[in-house]
């Protein structure tokens, strides 16, 4: 610790930060922030784990242990379930973006980015689209398990893309709500407590696992209103062939919805937060 | 040379709790400014009001000129903030955080690299370098923490509370790193709970309670206004060490407190020093150490507020007339 007390040595002068920040560089700094986030997935195991290990429970039990049960043939329901699984485990990870937010503001690394001459934005632009790769990774680890285990959808790969690309349309809408709820409760542990909470009602009743008509009435209303049945239902015609404009549009309009309120809501709460 | 930061009647509310109370604040440039007071006197908030993190209620503030609320940006340009908790992303390496903030202030890759290479070497951190934040030792993260918050070469370091929870070793080795960027020319906001550190550390003191300004100056100043010294007596048995304090009541009419090995009184009138050593000897006790000195800043804060600085919860308890603030 001698040298501490020396002058600091150079290496070259600190560029001299623009008086104001331009929209160019707004977007340098958002993605500046996104390498950050992504960083993370690297240098954290646990991360690693959650994103490679859950895709493949979830389809091995899914497919193995109730297939049989549900379809009388393991096959049949793995093509079933497989775009109902991915969209399940994107909306799930959807989540992890309130509680990273929450995170962030908690240990004062929010802090840290809004003493620098930032784009405010930044630090939000930087969590939603380093999450919209982790969500890209969920859907690249559930297909290739299942690919593994033998699914091959009918419209193959432009099929697989075009549901990809309706699930990520939607996964981009939902976490906002998630933002939101992030920047709104106190502590990590109460976003991903309460995050949990209607994401297991909005995956579970509705299209993903089994088919709405085996539901008792009131149930079946419930998943048939619920956008994950409309996602699900959009990818699997996708996938696998059979209608996909009815609930695409269901998807487009419950995306629509969700972030003309839930943007503003967000984007206002972290102003206030931050 | 104009202040480096300028406040005046800052006032903050959270729901109804006035947490600044009117405000004034001048940090001299190239000085350190010591902002000291117990846990809720006011010390955080008047720093993210300064570093346009939290927008005032009331008053107004310039720092290097400009105005926290109407030209945050330019303020963020000259200022370089310091947490009380280690604001490092965990997640990352010690190295991938310097370089992340030097690509923020729009360091080229390998400038950005080279200022963290050079960070890292000069807070002792390059063999931890590669490995993430979330490993090192309370004393390293907070190391790290300042090295981030240096990357743009602040002209003006905000410092809150950057000592609470290390040890003695990490603190001494922070209290160097200070002192080495004051002889940079970097003015620096410390906040503390400390008086040791203020004392160490600080060329002007303001001393915050309950989000107001209740003394300012310098160390010295301080001391002399607490308007007494301290006499200190230590006898060579400390069997003795009730007559001690007996002697020494009796001549300074003022109430002694006893440590282990020495009793303490407050004194206005050095001149009764003469007396007391003649009483002492004739009460035949003989004394290892006899000594006349300034107060201590911890004695000083007593004076000046009523109650100790770090010690808020015997605070609440011991004055009631304070609860409801």
């Amino acid at each position: 610790m001698s040298t501490m007390t020396d002058a600091a040595p150079r290496a070259g002068a600190a560029p001299e930060p623009p008086a104001w920040i331009s929209p160019l560089s707004a977007v340098r700094h958002g993605l500046l922030l996104t390498w950050r986030s992504l960083i993370r997935i690297k240098n954290n195991p646990e991360e690693v784990l959650g994103l490679t290990f859950m895709p493949i429970m979830f389809v091995a039990l899914f497919v193995f242990v109730f297939g049989e049960a549900m379809m009388g043939d393991w096959r049949a329901y793995r093509d079933f379930t497989i775009p109902g699984i991915t969209a399940q485990s994107v909306i799930f990870a959807t989540i992890g973006t309130g509680v990273a937010l929450n995170t962030d503001i908690e240990k004062g690394i929010f802090d840290r980015f809004r003493s620098l001459p930032v784009a405010r934005s930044a630090p939000l632009i930087g969590a939603i689209l380093g999450d919209m790769v982790r969500y890209l990774l969920t859907v690249a680890m559930v297909l290739l398990v299942a690919v593994v285990i033998g699914f091959r959808p009918d419209n193959g790969l432009p099929g697989v893309l075009a549901a990809t690309a309706v699930l990520m349309l939607f996964a981009f809408a939902l976490c906002w709500l998630s933002a939101f709820v992030g920047l709104l409760l106190r502590t990590p542990m109460a976003v991903n407590i309460f995050g949990s909470l209607w994401m297991f009602p909005l995956t579970f009743a509705s299209s993903t696992f089994v088919p709405t008509d085996s539901m008792p009435g009131w149930m079946a209303a419930f998943a048939g209103a619920n956008p994950v049945t409309h996602v699900t239902d959009a990818m699997r015609g996708l996938m696998l062939g059979g209608p996909v404009a009815e609930p695409l549009l269901w998807t487009l309009a419950w995306s629509l919805g969700l972030v003309a309120l839930f943007f503003p809501l967000a984007t206002r709460a972290y102003r206030r937060r931050s | 040379m104009t202040d480096a930061i300028r406040a005046e009647g800052l006032v903050k509310r959270f729901k109804g709790k006035t947490a600044l109370d009117g405000v004034d604040l001048v940090a001299r440039t190239g000085a350190v400014l010591g902002v000291l007071g117990p846990n809720g006197s006011g010390k955080t908030t008047s720093v993210r009001v300064l570093s346009t993190l939290l927008r005032p209620d009331g008053g107004h503030a310039l720092v290097g000129g400009f105005d926290v609320v109407k030209q945050p940006h330019q303020v963020r340009r000259l200022i370089g903030l310091t947490g009380q908790y280690a604001a490092v992303d965990q997640g990352l390496t010690g190295t991938q955080n310097l370089v992340l903030i030097a690509r923020l202030l729009g360091y080229s890759r390998p400038a950005a690299k080279a200022r963290a290479a050079e960070l890292l070497e000069r807070f002792s951190l390059t063999d931890a370098g590669g490995r993430p934040a979330k490993t090192y030792s309370g004393g390293m993260r907070r190391r790290l923490d300042l090295a981030a918050s240096l990357v743009g070469r602040p002209s003006l370091l905000y410092l809150d509370e950057p000592t609470t929870g290390l040890d003695p070793h990490s603190r001494n080795e922070l209290w160097n790193v200070v002192r080495g960027l004051v002889d940079d020319g970097v003015t620096v906001l410390l906040t503390t709970q400390y008086m040791e550190e203020a004392d160490q550390l600080a060329d002007d003191i303001m001393v915050l309670d309950h989000g107001r300004v209740i003394a300012t100056g310098t160390p010295e100043e301080l001391k002399n206004r607490a308007g007494h010294q301290v006499l200190q007596v230590r006898p060579v048995r400390t069997g003795r060490l009730a007559d001690a304090a007996g002697v020494v009541e009796s001549v300074t009419g003022s109430r002694t407190r006893s440590t282990d090995d020495s009793v303490h009184a407050s004194v206005t009138d050095p001149g009764m020093l003469p007396e007391v050593v003649r009483r002492l000897d004739a009460a035949g006790i003989a004394v290892a150490e006899l000594s006349l000195r300034k107060p201590s800043m911890d004695e000083v804060f007593l004076a000046i507020t009523g109650h100790a600085a770090e010690d808020t919860a015997a605070l609440n308890g011991h004055s009631p007339e304070r609860t409801n603030a």
